[in-house]
């Protein structure tokens, strides 16, 4: 099925159309959510928000300001961050230093669905560690190109090709 | 291959290749870019399909990294169907009449008689003469018909065409038990569009029929079906010189509008590649 017809559907409220998008980028979502606030049920909670606040906002989404995924992303960012700063986060006492995807990626046990996941396991230990930070500030926090560099301390066209290299060796290892 | 595009910086002229090498693209992906960057490679995407395809590969290399780091249990798009707010129609509550009608219904009852006495009689004068003017319109009737009849056979032969795909259009959510048909013959680069399945527009109003391209969504006017309520077997012939990747129905004010309004996206469908 076309996304860009699924998207339009979508648009229209049509949930049959949706519930494919959904499929199509749930377990991302979750994986987004699930670094930032580091708790499994809450992940949870907060990647359902997510899709049930897309939907309810279905038409504020225009493909002129950027992918439909990349929209997703933001709400999904947004909603996690907001939950990091409420009272109920911080009377958990989180520990709140930099855990990266990296290690979540290292301690997970569940392989579940994605047959991908081993070799990204192997993928991800064997990046440098620019590559690491960069892909976790610009992918999972959702830093923009200026803040990831002054960040990471690294001029900001630098960012911009260092990602490309990255992004690139992850696609060799996956294929596409 | 060598393609070459204008980027908008400066007097710079980049190539698709470099262009993607910059690196742009992985941070538009990312949502790293400034809302006017976002529009600027969007209208790039547009112009591009190559870049399209770039995109395309990046965000799925990114689906696949963040699903990654998913830990908890697995998703349905059950447990979250429920809690989807659809639009309902509104129900229109009828008011119970709080008078004593009773009283008043024999009054009614007597007045309405009479006016139907009166009524009938004139009626009586006007049904001649309307039999006589019925008469001559069957006879044009009739006449028509057997032109009808050559026209039905020449849509028949159409439709029988294999060379013509057709292309069923599903109602959408404003009008879900709608639906059309477009036959579309590239040969003579025109559609056929059998719109029965439309209700009658309202007034002020008007069908517009538009061919779509999918990746990304741009749609092209072909038309508005100003005789749509008029035509008597609501099939429309349009020309269509598009690359049509699917084809929708919208309803429009009177005239028409530049661009879909998607909210009163009546019919739509793709064609089958």
């Amino acid at each position: 099925m076309n996304q860009e017809l699924l998207i339009l559907q979508f648009q229209q409220k049509d949930a049959k159309a949706y519930e494919k998008l959904y499929n199509l980028y749930c377990n991302s979502i979750s994986g987004v959510v699930n670094n930032i606030v580091k708790n499994d049920d809450v992940a949870q909670e907060i990647t359902q928000d997510v899709f049930i606040k897309a939907w309810n906002n279905a038409e504020t989404y225009s493909p002129a300001k950027g992918r439909f995924f990349t929209w997703l992303l933001n709400i999904a960012r947004n909603a996690a961050i907001d939950y990091t700063r409420s009272k109920k986060f911080k009377q958990s006492k989180q520990n709140l230093n930099a855990d990266f995807f990296v290690d979540i990626l290292e301690t997970s046990s569940s392989l579940d669905s994605t047959t991908n996941t081993i070799g990204l396991k192997e993928f991800v230990t064997k990046l440098g560690e620019t590559c690491k930070s960069v892909i976790e500030l610009l992918y999972f926090k959702g830093f923009t190109q200026k803040e990831a560099s002054e960040e990471l301390n690294i001029p900001l066209g630098t960012i911009k090709t260092r990602n490309r290299t990255c992004i690139g060796e992850l696609r060799t290892m996956l294929g596409v | 291959m060598h393609w070459r595009i204008t980027h908008n910086v400066g007097r710079l002229k980049m190539n698709t290749k470099d262009y993607i090498a910059s690196g742009i693209l992985e941070l538009y992906v990312a949502g790293s870019l400034s809302e006017k960057e976002n529009e600027e490679v969007h209208a790039e995407i547009l112009k591009n399909p190559e870049l399209l395809a770039e995109v395309q590969s990046i965000e799925n290399a990114i689906v696949q990294l963040t699903a990654a780091a998913k830990k908890d249990a697995p998703y349905s798009f059950n447990d979250i169907k429920n809690q989807l707010k659809v639009e309902e129609p509104k129900v229109i509550s009828i008011t119970k009449p709080t008078s004593n009608w009773l009283q008043y219904t024999g009054w009614a009852a007597s007045i309405i008689i009479g006016s139907i006495l009166v009524f009938t009689l004139s009626q009586n004068n006007q049904l001649k003469e309307q039999i006589a003017s019925e008469k001559q319109q069957l006879e044009a009737q009739i006449d028509s018909a057997s032109t009808n009849l050559a026209a039905a056979e020449k849509l028949i032969t159409i439709f029988r065409d294999k060379d013509i795909i057709s292309i069923p259009l599903a109602g959408q959510n404003v009008s879900p038990t709608s639906y059309a048909k477009v036959y579309w013959d590239k040969k003579t680069n025109s559609i056929y569009l059998d719109a029965k399945g439309l209700p009658e527009p309202p007034k002020g109003k008007v069908y517009q029929v538009w061919s779509l391209k999918l990746s990304p969504l741009t749609p092209t006017s072909l038309g508005t079906l100003d005789t749509f309520t008029a035509d008597a077997n609501k099939i429309f012939t349009i020309e269509n010189i598009n690359e049509s990747e699917a084809f929708g129905i919208t309803l429009e004010p009177a005239g028409g509008s530049i661009s879909p309004t998607l909210e009163q996206l009546y019919a739509l469908g793709a064609v089958s590649s």
